[in-house]
């Protein structure tokens, strides 16, 4: 290959420089129904899964297909979304938070000719590419981090996970017969770039072992001090350690009970890495929501505490959480959230019908939050 | 052919759900064919590479990519994010794989002109791989080596008008909800407001100089469609304080059937017939709704527009008209010292409704900024209140909410301006070890310890 130059000259980067620009702005790329309309919107209706009708005060309607998507998308995959949008939408699309693609028509027709366009469409594997789905009362779209195709912390892989789920949960995208939406959530670390922690279902990759200390670098590409104030926990201090060859070098040292698996030293320090294969693996947390609808946004709990990572498609993961969802599509009450129905049921009786065992590990022994979610009345279940 | 064997990996092809694997291998294909004669700037088999890469870790149960790197463009501190292989030998085509941050459109709103421009940049300088989109909302480009960063950089700002977005200890790319451009719940413009404070936010957003990062998400109404109340430093949720509209003839459709229970979010299963009491007025969380003589009525004084009967009877009952936005400060994930929700510390912000003019209303964008500026002057307010305190008190990695945790509530209204109100709290405080200020007793603190022992033996 021959480098080809953008413009750019190395000799001279500030000439021409452009910088502070921001995104594009919104309104270049807004379809000219939602242009005409922003702001005029009168109700909406889900006409079956994946497909929704907003309605305008002045009757204009836009129709929309929602389909699921990987987040983690090939240029020829994009390239393949635009032409649809080419085809039927005037060349405008637009993506959700949880990594769906919207395609927008005005009118029924276009939208049914664009729903049998997509429904054809599939990957050389077998897949769909573009699945129909993700509304209302039913699962969409898990939103997910990098995992081990491109980041140095994960416990986990985060498309591979999210794969095999929404494999298992795929009528529930493509149906409405949930009590209420029931949101996934995936991160592959404590890090949480995907802030799992207020999720219907949370995936979560999970540390177990405290960090392996690579003395003979560590105060080379480490600054000691920000190593140790990392630790929330407080269990890392500076040490001097002896190497084979008798050398005497500075380093830390760990108290590995009090060692919490965070990986914020990690972070701060590269010399003292967490990964372990069988260390690391998946907590399942459930019960969270962000909406402030009937009861107040609430964190996710965890439920189960360690799942080996079972490669390639984490099974007994996959079976737990098809067991909590089939037990809440039984027990809930219409409009009642996961976290709102095991509120209601006691979470006692949630790890009995989930037939998940719990263990102290379920038990919050982290900081004075802790105290409040132990159990201070007399009333519980048998 | 493949280059490398990847049965493990082959395993995430079958199945109903979009298969990542078959994508990339669909990249691969790409480029090892290379119709379109592209003179690729990285190694062609990067997708090949990375295939490989990923299929060791499937077999090892670990990652395979080194501790970041310090990369990026002249003058900017964040938007790319060093990586690096620790196999650069077996897998050389992604032994350097760094990630751009690209600054997403408000509500991911594109021009299939200009996902092609950009994926056109992408299959030349990187691996044409992509997120779309990474959880902060940007646009994420996967995969690239050092020398073709500025390369990037330099087409992106000249030719498409388009920035890099955050990372590292900045304000990072705030992100927003559909909001009024489709959806009738949304209380303010959230497209709007964003994109002014993205625009008037770039030197923070592009030169790391807070204790860490910072997050705006701006929600428009309490549903919360992009989850500001969990993972945003400061979170908006559109909000309004005078009466929902009720069109009780739409109510009676929603009665006798005619009108689908919550914009037909629940016709997967035959739940019976629509029960107003029971779907509606029992949950009201304030109990303020009440169905007489063919009549709903409101006590909106009483009611926490928590949504709920709105998204149950979308046609009937319509948000406030006098609206605005509640700022909850302080949420964030888990690390390091557990995960915190957003707390209320403004109530309520007016956005005034009559200043709806948009950017093709005015000569220059500079215009609209000025205008939105005055539009926009009790938020720019309170947020560089908020910084302020926040770089002058803030331990470096320590996230806004964590400050307020260590100085407690009160020092942040303090430093906004803003009176303690009932609001502000769930419940009072449950001890009486209150922080009194010297002034607020009548006296002051110093006392002559003689002059007491004329009424107190010793």
């Amino acid at each position: 290959m021959a480098f080809i130059s953008s413009g750019y000259n190395p000799e001279k980067p500030m000439e021409g420089r452009i910088t502070d620009i921001g995104p594009k702005h919104y309104d270049q790329f807004y379809p000219e129904i939602i242009k005409k309309n922003k702001g005029k919107w009168s109700h909406h209706e889900i006409l079956e899964p994946g497909i929704l009708v907003h309605v305008a005060e002045n009757g204009d309607e836009v129709f929309t297909v929602r389909c699921g998507g990987a987040r983690l998308m090939s240029a020829s995959h994009i390239q393949e979304i635009c032409d649809i949008a080419d085809k039927h939408c005037d060349g405008k699309l637009r993506f959700t938070t949880r990594n769906n693609i919207e395609f927008m028509t005005d009118s029924k027709d276009k939208m049914l000719a664009l729903k049998a366009d997509l429904a054809q469409r599939k990957f050389d594997g077998g897949s769909y590419k573009f699945p129909i789905g993700g509304t209302g009362a039913g699962i969409t779209n898990i939103v997910h981090t990098q995992g081990w195709v491109h980041c140095h912390t994960p416990a986990t892989d985060a498309s591979g996970t999210v794969k095999a789920t929404m494999d298992e949960v795929f009528s529930d995208f493509q149906d409405m017969r949930l009590p209420a939406k029931l949101r996934i959530s995936m991160a592959c670390c404590l890090n949480m770039c995907g802030a799992v922690h207020c999720s219907d279902i949370a995936i979560l990759g999970y540390h177990r072992k405290p960090p392996i200390l690579d003395h003979e670098y560590l105060d080379k590409v480490c600054e000691v001090p920000l190593a140790v104030a990392a630790c929330p926990t407080a269990a890392i201090k500076p040490s001097k350690v002896e190497l084979a060859n008798g050398e005497t070098v500075k380093s830390v040292a760990v108290k590995n009970e009090r060692c919490m698996y965070c990986g914020n030293c990690y972070t701060m320090c590269p010399s003292m890495p967490l990964s372990d294969a069988e260390g690391d693996g998946i907590v399942l947390m459930a019960g969270g929501k962000v909406s402030n609808r009937i009861s107040a946004p609430k964190f996710s709990k965890v439920v189960v505490a360690f799942l080996p990572n079972e490669m390639p498609r984490w099974p007994t993961m996959t079976h737990a959480i098809k067991k909590m969802i089939e037990e809440y599509a039984k027990g809930a009450r219409k409009y009642e959230r996961f976290g709102d129905w095991t509120d209601r049921i006691g979470w006692e009786r949630f790890f009995d019908v989930c037939e998940l065992d719990f263990t102290h590990h379920l038990i919050d022994d982290f900081r004075d939050a802790a105290y409040q979610s132990w159990r201070q009345t007399s009333q519980f279940k048998f | 052919m493949a280059k490398h064997n990847t049965p493990l990996l082959d395993e995430l092809e079958s199945g109903p759900w979009p298969s990542f694997v078959s994508d990339i291998k669909q990249e691969a294909d790409v480029r090892a064919k290379n119709e379109k004669g592209i003179d690729f700037q990285i190694p062609s088999e990067a997708c090949d590479d990375l295939l490989g890469l990923l299929e060791l870790s499937y077999k090892d149960g670990t990652t395979h990519w080194k501790h970041g790197g310090i990369v990026g463009v002249f003058g900017y501190g964040g938007g790319i994010i060093g990586r690096y292989s620790d196999k650069p030998k077996e897998f050389p085509a992604v032994a350097a794989f760094h990630t751009i941050r690209v600054s997403q459109p408000g509500a991911k709103y594109y021009t299939t002109e200009f996902l092609r421009q950009l994926m056109d940049l992408w299959q030349l300088r990187g691996s044409g791989l992509t997120n779309m989109h990474g959880s902060t909302g940007d646009i994420v480009l996967l995969g690239t080596t050092t020398p073709q960063l500025e390369e990037i950089f330099y087409t992106l700002t000249h030719d498409m008008d388009q920035d890099l977005g955050g990372s590292g200890s900045n304000l990072r790319t705030p992100a927003d909800c559909i909001g009024q451009s489709r959806c009738e719940y949304a209380c303010y413009d959230t497209q709007e407001i964003c994109y002014f404070l993205t625009m008037m936010y770039q030197d923070e957003l592009h030169r790391p100089a807070f204790p860490y990062k910072f997050k705006f998400k701006f929600d428009g109404c309490p549903n919360c469609c992009v989850a500001s109340i969990a993972r945003s430093d400061l979170s908006f949720i559109g909000t309004w304080r005078d009466q929902i509209g009720i069109d009780q003839a739409e109510v009676a459709k929603y009665i006798d059937g005619t009108n689908p229970a919550n914009a037909g979010a629940h016709k997967g299963r035959d739940w019976g017939a629509f029960d107003l009491d029971a779907e509606v007025l029992n949950l009201c969380p304030t109990e303020c709704m009440k169905y007489e003589d063919g009549k709903l009525t409101i006590n909106d004084k009483e009611c926490t527009r928590c949504m709920h009967c709105i998204n149950v009877m979308p046609k009937a009952l319509k948000i406030g008209k006098q609206r605005g936005v509640s700022l909850l400060a302080g949420a964030k994930a888990p690390i390091v010292d557990g995960a915190q929700m957003g707390s209320l510390i403004v109530p309520f912000l007016e956005i005034d409704q009559t200043m709806n003019k948009q950017l093709a209303d005015f000569e220059s964008e500079e215009e609209w900024m000025e205008y939105l500026e005055e539009k926009y002057a009790g938020v720019v307010e309170v947020i560089e209140s908020i910084w302020d305190y926040w770089m002058e008190e803030g331990k470096n990695r320590e996230r806004l909410g964590e400050l307020m945790i260590r100085q407690g509530l009160q020092k942040l209204l303090e430093k906004i301006g803003m009176e303690p109100q009932a609001v502000h709290v769930d419940h009072p405080r449950t001890n009486p070890y209150i922080f009194w200020k010297e002034d607020e007793v009548p006296g002051g603190w110093d006392r002559d310890i003689n002059e007491y022992r004329k009424h107190h033996a010793r």
